[in-house]
């Protein structure tokens, strides 16, 4: 067999193919690295451009005010999990850019300390990059003692850049949600 | 063992007269094996046994959907889990999901993918590149070996408990969460799981292998460019599978984690998001459709140069056509996911790169036509699957089109247009070239010829079939109606019969399929090195039919002027 005819091939072609494979496997790995990176990577992309509707934080607004009139709806979900009744705010109409404050009010009906958490988004999805909470109770857990009944307050405006998005030209009211789950640290 | 001691007798210049005494036997032969042939075959094996159970689950939702209401399941619930009444016909419900999602992922992982990419490509790469054999081919065995377990764990599955009080899991194959993380608590999930885990890792070494072959174990004078469209067509998926599955294998494990462990990477109560698993699921399930799709290009690029008998036209448009698809496949996963509140620019960029791919689809399609335009063509049984799956293929290639339309896909999304578009362009497309591969090299792989006559009934009762089932869908979309449930109105009454006939007759087809193939197992035609005459170019026809043990102890040597 070391003839003319296999002349390509070089003195050793399994040391050859073990480092194609070597590489192809870090590439497979690399893969997978690549699928656990891309979490921070998605959540950073969501707080940046507010995609699907993620809303964003601020200490205040800058930007003033428009005579552009939005409508702010006020939603609440509870997971099973969690004794609570949560009462959202009633809706409110005011013009882009007010700084405006709403209580929900949330009631602890079990009989010990149970700590909530709130999760929230707005919808139009495409609203939640002008929305802004200065301050919010799902910024920090919430633990409630037995029977006890608090109010929740937040604190928000909605960007006047939003008038400057075409895409939200037909847009008269944002939906903000909060969905409640039990935390894990029993109210301790 | 025994190869790579041949290998290395290669290399080191011992005379080849040794080789065959260390031909193994008896069972040693298929369980200990390394060699790339009998590997393939073991692969078409299991791909033929994985498709009977997936054909035959699909055949109880065709069964269930032949009329309104609730036929069968409350009563194949009633008999598994001894249930009566309202909680057969709930527990019903689930096992419809439960079959559903079975047969879809029975099909990908353990038909298509082990027949194109385990069988024809284990087999023929090696052969058409002028190779002894692939380049690892002890990892080859372990490959081969990780898919039966795989096959078991999902089978199991149906038989544990997923949702509380139902066994199984009903997620579908591309197992959303949360349905698939807090809707599934029962372990049913976790086999689904580790099956994927286990199914992945056997592609991922089966890729690393066959590139490794081609890249490195080509013949001297066979570059790249005159290497067989589908040697082209396995070097650009198994570079799919090399990218794709271990995205698939992290979104799994973090799914894996999210449902045992306490992570919250897909559950927003601990700051997730469910849309993060789709962006990953769609990063590989993009791919994946065309590393279902593209060996078929290539078995169907050679079987009409063969029996048109004139070389392929545009032969590096072809072969470049595959990589353009291939690259562009993973830049349109998002198409998949219209509904799920993508900005405007997103979904016109997505709408735009899923467009794109219809480009190089349409010169392979062009090519195709070509090639056959002024040959002299015989309508030999592969030439008409070859066929077959030009049309089917490009029917569900149009309605890809259509449903790239983020506009359309707000009306078609999750409705039967889109079962009936995918079926076309994989149960059709796919598995037609698969039939046509494995028409096309029978005779090569086992040296017996089949009868004509059983091949060609074969083919057209298929193809009466399956379009019976699958085209009327189009119109049961576009008039509404869901996928994935149990029941639907009176409305949809008629193209649902016409569905389930449509299985029937393809049901026929594959006793007909498998009748074919036991005749010509028992009348022994021989066929000769070359049955199909002088289009037939490739190296595997230069062989013995079927070819020895190993090939090419001294290795051709492609003149610069050949054709490929």
């Amino acid at each position: 067999m070391a003839d003319a005819t296999a002349p390509f091939q070089p003195a050793d072609p399994g040391h050859r193919n073990k480092r194609v494979g070597v590489i192809l496997a870090g590439v497979a790995a690399g893969m997978v690295g690549l699928a656990f990176a891309s979490v921070p990577l998605y959540q950073l992309f969501c707080q940046v451009t507010g995609y699907g509707g993620t809303t964003q934080v601020a200490s205040d607004n800058p930007k003033g005010v428009i005579a552009r009139e939005m409508k702010v709806r006020f939603d609440v979900n509870i997971d099973p999990a969690l004794d609570w009744t949560v009462v959202p705010a009633a809706p409110i109409t005011d013009r882009i850019g007010n700084v405006d404050t709403v209580n929900y009010i949330a009631t602890n009906h079990s009989d010990k300390p149970v700590t909530g958490q709130a999760i929230f988004n707005v919808v139009p999805d495409k609203a939640g990059v002008y929305f802004n909470k200065i301050e919010c109770f799902c910024f920090t857990e919430q633990t409630l003692q037995p029977g006890e009944t608090v109010e929740m307050p937040i604190v928000f405006f909605v960007d006047p850049d939003l008038d400057e998005n075409r895409e939200l030209d037909t847009i008269k009211e944002i939906t903000l949600s909060y969905t409640f789950y039990a935390s894990d640290n029993e109210g301790s | 063992m025994a190869n790579t001691a041949n290998l290395e007798a290669h290399a080191t210049g011992h005379d080849h007269a040794s080789h065959d005494h260390h031909t193994p036997t008896g069972w040693r032969r298929w369980v200990y094996s390394t060699n790339h042939k009998d590997i393939g075959i073991m692969y078409l094996v299991f791909s033929i046994v994985a498709g009977v159970i997936g054909g035959l689950l699909s055949g109880a939702m065709r069964l269930e959907l032949q009329e309104p209401g609730i036929q069968i399941f409350h009563g194949l619930a009633a008999m598994a889990y001894g249930l009566e009444g309202d909680s057969a016909i709930d527990a019903g419900k689930h096992m419809f999901n439960v079959f559903v999602s079975a047969h879809a992922l029975i099909m990908v992982f353990f038909t298509v993918m082990p027949a194109t990419m385990g069988g024809f490509a284990n087999y023929f790469a090696p052969l058409m590149v002028g190779a002894p054999d692939t380049a690892f081919p002890r990892i080859n065995n372990v490959a081969f070996w990780l898919l039966p377990p795989a096959l078991l764990l999902t089978v199991l599955s149906m038989f544990f408990e997923g949702p509380a009080g139902a066994l199984g899991f009903g997620g579908g194959w591309t197992a959303y969460p949360p349905l698939s993380t807090t809707g599934h608590p029962g372990p049913a999930t976790d086999f689904v799981i580790f099956s994927l885990h286990v199914a992945g890792v056997s592609s991922i070494l089966g890729a690393i292998n066959l590139i490794t072959t081609i890249l490195n174990m080509r013949a001297p004078g066979m570059t790249l460019h005159k290497m067989p469209l589908f040697a082209w067509s396995v070097l650009v998926t198994a570079f799919l599978l090399l990218l794709a599955l271990p995205v698939l294998a992290g979104a799994i494990t973090m799914m894996l984690t999210d449902r045992n462990f306490g992570t919250t990477f897909f559950s927003p109560e601990g700051g997730g998001d469910p849309v993060l698993y789709q962006h990953l699921f769609w990063f590989f399930g993009h791919p994946e459709v065309y590393i279902m799709i593209l060996p078929g290009f290539g078995i169907v690029s050679h079987i009409v140069a063969t029996f048109s008998r004139k070389p392929v036209f545009g032969y590096m448009a072809m072969a470049y056509a595959m990589v353009a698809i291939g690259f562009v496949g993973f830049v349109v996963w998002a198409h998949h996911m219209y509904t799920t509140g993508l900005s405007l620019d997103v979904q016109r960029y997505f709408v735009a790169a899923t467009m794109v791919i219809a480009v190089p689809t349409g010169v392979k399609i062009f090519s195709w036509i070509a090639t056959m335009w002024g040959g002299s063509i015989t309508f030999r049984i592969p030439m008409l699957w070859a066929i077959g799956f030009i049309f089917l293929f490009t029917v569900g290639g149009v309605t890809g089109v259509v449903l790239a339309n983020a506009g359309a896909d707000r009306a078609l999304h999750d409705t039967y247009y889109v079962v009936a578009h995918f079926h076309y362009v994989l149960s059709l497309g796919a598995v037609f070239s698969i039939f046509a591969g494995w028409y096309y090299w029978y005779p090569k792989m086992f040296g017996y010829m089949y009868s004509e006559f059983l091949g060609k009934l074969h083919f057209w009762v298929m193809f009466v079939g399956v379009n019976l089932i699958f085209f009327p869908q189009h119109f049961l979309g576009l008039a509404g109606m869901p996928r994935r449930y149990i029941d639907y109105p009176d409305a949809f009454a008629l193209w649902n019969r016409v569905s389930s006939i449509g299985y029937y007759v393809t049901f026929v087809a594959m006793l007909i399929f498998f009748y074919a193939t036991w005749e010509a197992s028992r009348k022994k035609r021989p066929a000769g090195d070359n049955p199909w005459g002088e289009g037939a170019t490739t190296l595997e026809w230069t062989l013995s039919s079927p070819p020895p043990f190993h090939q090419f102890s001294t290795l051709p040597k492609i003149d610069s002027k050949d054709a490929h």
